[in-house]
């Protein structure tokens, strides 16, 4: 079973378009893991040179931000869906 | 001859302007005024103008990169009683008083004597942005978002919003002619609900706190053709519209800065363009340079960036929102970090308050300058009263505070609190009774 990610507009380079794509593992790490095989360069725009998610990218699993969770830790289980979404500002 | 480009606040130093990317070519000359590019606060990386937010190498925000002409106060002050007297600083085209917008700026600078006195400050000034045509700041960014929208040629202008914002949005679409799609969290006080449902039949309630609407708005955003989301895919242009507060703030004082300013803090935005206004005035020789504090306002129930702040730390963790100012109830505030690294560089601070002392705040401002606040200024009030009781404020420094919305929307926040001293018989003996006086 699968995961499912919705890509952002700016990472869809790496995705061949896609808006949605498949991977696997039990933790969001895992999960970069997965997508970094099957999407080389992806894994480079979301986390930053220390292997921390990069402070302007926002990842959820469910509805919920990764932050509040257990960050890279977080599982992901089969089903999950994942979002990557750059921060905005409010409003 | 051009006067010097401006940096963006904390950047890398961008790439000049000749080096920006090409624009558009559907895009009509002059589109976004004198902007050449969009680049990245983080790593300097410049993409072209359009409805771009987040920066393809790292995601940092993308800020409005321009090549600003020699403006003169005297050029200024001949323009419009609105923020089209900036429009050379602002990205928009020079024909921008042609398109209906609602005007909004240009808004009252009181001095508060009665404030002042009241806390014990020498010189005080309210900015007092609720006399907008929808009654907050918000209206300043919406004119700048619907500029952009209108250039970009969208069909939808839209936003995720606390409130204001969507009552803004919905306001200038109905204006302009657009079809305006508003979201907001269904736990919206009701006013605001109504304040944008007035012009909109599209307003859409979302189960769940700001944040949630935001990644909602978020992914339509990244997903629909043609939408326009203010505070999302045109942000860069949405948020240069809070520059006119500074603007305005330092025009009306007579062409000077002050010492200190207090801002509410939501996402962070508005104070980052107060500061960047400042500086540009000073980089184009409209206003002597020095220094200005300055302070950011939250409410301890959201209050990601104040407690970085106190804690000495950089990263701001996230939080679950639950306080009254819902118009500040932001828990992932994207341009926090840019608001701790200015409020730390200019001597200024972060500070926060109870929802009670919320509620104080905007009694304070009503009983002593006859201004009626809504809960983010009751904030920033409560806030400028911390900070002077705490030493933190030089009370013999020039304050600005800025006063972002109207109480009115925000009612229930002080209904309970307020109501007749007495309630009497038609008879003087009555009256006389009651010890009103």
């Amino acid at each position: 079973m699968a995961v499912s990610v919705r890509i952002p507009t700016i990472l869809r380079t790496y995705t061949g378009g896609a808006s949605e794509v498949s991977a696997e593992g039990a933790t969001l790490a895992e999960l970069l893991d997965c997508l970094e095989a099957d999407h080389p360069g992806i894994r480079a725009r979301v986390l930053d040179d220390t292997g921390a998610l990069r402070r302007f990218v926002n990842v959820y699993v469910g509805n919920e931000d990764v932050r509040f969770l257990d960050d890279l830790a977080t599982p992901t289980p089969d089903g999950a869906q994942v979002s990557i979404i750059p921060a905005v500002a409010g409003g | 001859m051009s006067a010097p480009t401006v940096e963006p606040t904390t950047a890398p130093a961008a790439a000049p302007a000749d080096t920006a990317p090409a624009p558009d070519p559907r895009l009509r000359e002059g589109a976004f005024g004198n902007a050449t590019a969009l680049a990245c606060r983080e790593c300097g990386h410049q993409v072209a103008l359009g409805p771009f937010y987040a920066c393809p190498e790292c995601f940092g925000p993308l800020e409005v990169a321009y090549d600003f002409p020699a403006v003169t106060r005297e050029q200024i002050e001949a323009g419009p009683r609105n923020i089209w007297r900036y429009k050379a600083l602002l990205p928009v085209p020079d024909d921008i008083e042609q398109s209906p917008n609602t005007e909004p700026g240009f808004t009252r600078l009181l001095e508060a004597r009665n404030l002042a006195a009241e806390l014990g400050l020498d010189k005080l000034w309210v900015k007092d942005d609720s006399t907008n045509p929808t009654n907050s700041f918000k209206d300043r960014v919406v004119a700048c978002a619907l500029s952009a929208a209108r250039e970009l040629d969208a069909k939808v202008f839209a936003c995720p919003s606390t409130g204001n914002l969507a009552n803004a949005v919905a306001a200038a679409g109905a204006r302009a002619g657009m079809k305006t799609v508003v979201f907001i969290p269904s736990n919206l006080e009701k006013p605001k609900q109504v304040n944008s449902a007035v012009y909109t039949d599209k307003l859409v309630a979302v189960d769940g706190n700001y944040d949630d609407v935001n990644k909602l708005a978020s992914e339509i955003a990244g997903e629909e053709e043609g939408w326009a989301f203010v505070n999302v895919n045109v942000r860069p242009f949405y948020a240069e519209g809070s520059k006119t507060l500074g603007y305005e703030i330092a025009e009306q004082l007579g062409w000077r800065l002050p010492d200190q300013v207090v801002i509410p803090v939501a996402s962070g935005s508005q104070l980052t363009k107060v500061r960047k206004a400042f500086q540009e005035l000073v980089a184009l020789g409209l206003v002597e340079d020095k220094p200005v504090r300055i302070f950011g306002a939250q409410a301890t129930g959201c209050s990601p960036v104040s407690t970085a702040y106190k804690a000495g730390v950089d990263a701001i963790r996230p939080v679950k929102p639950d306080t009254i100012a819902k118009s500040l109830a932001i828990g992932n505030p994207a341009d926090g970090i840019y608001v701790l690294d200015i409020c730390r560089e200019t001597g200024g601070a972060v500070e926060d308050i109870s929802d009670d002392e919320v509620r104080e705040g905007i009694l304070l401002l009503a009983r002593t300058e006859g201004i009626f606040t809504e809960t983010a200024g009751g904030t920033t009030v409560g806030v400028l009263k911390k900070l002077v009781e705490t030493g933190q404020l030089d009370t013999s420094l020039e304050t600005v505070v800025i006063n972002t919305g109207m109480g009115l929307k925000t009612l229930d926040a002080v209904a309970d609190r307020v109501g007749p001293a007495a309630t009497i018989a038609p008879s003087y003996s009555a009256f006389v009774a009651s010890g009103i006086v």
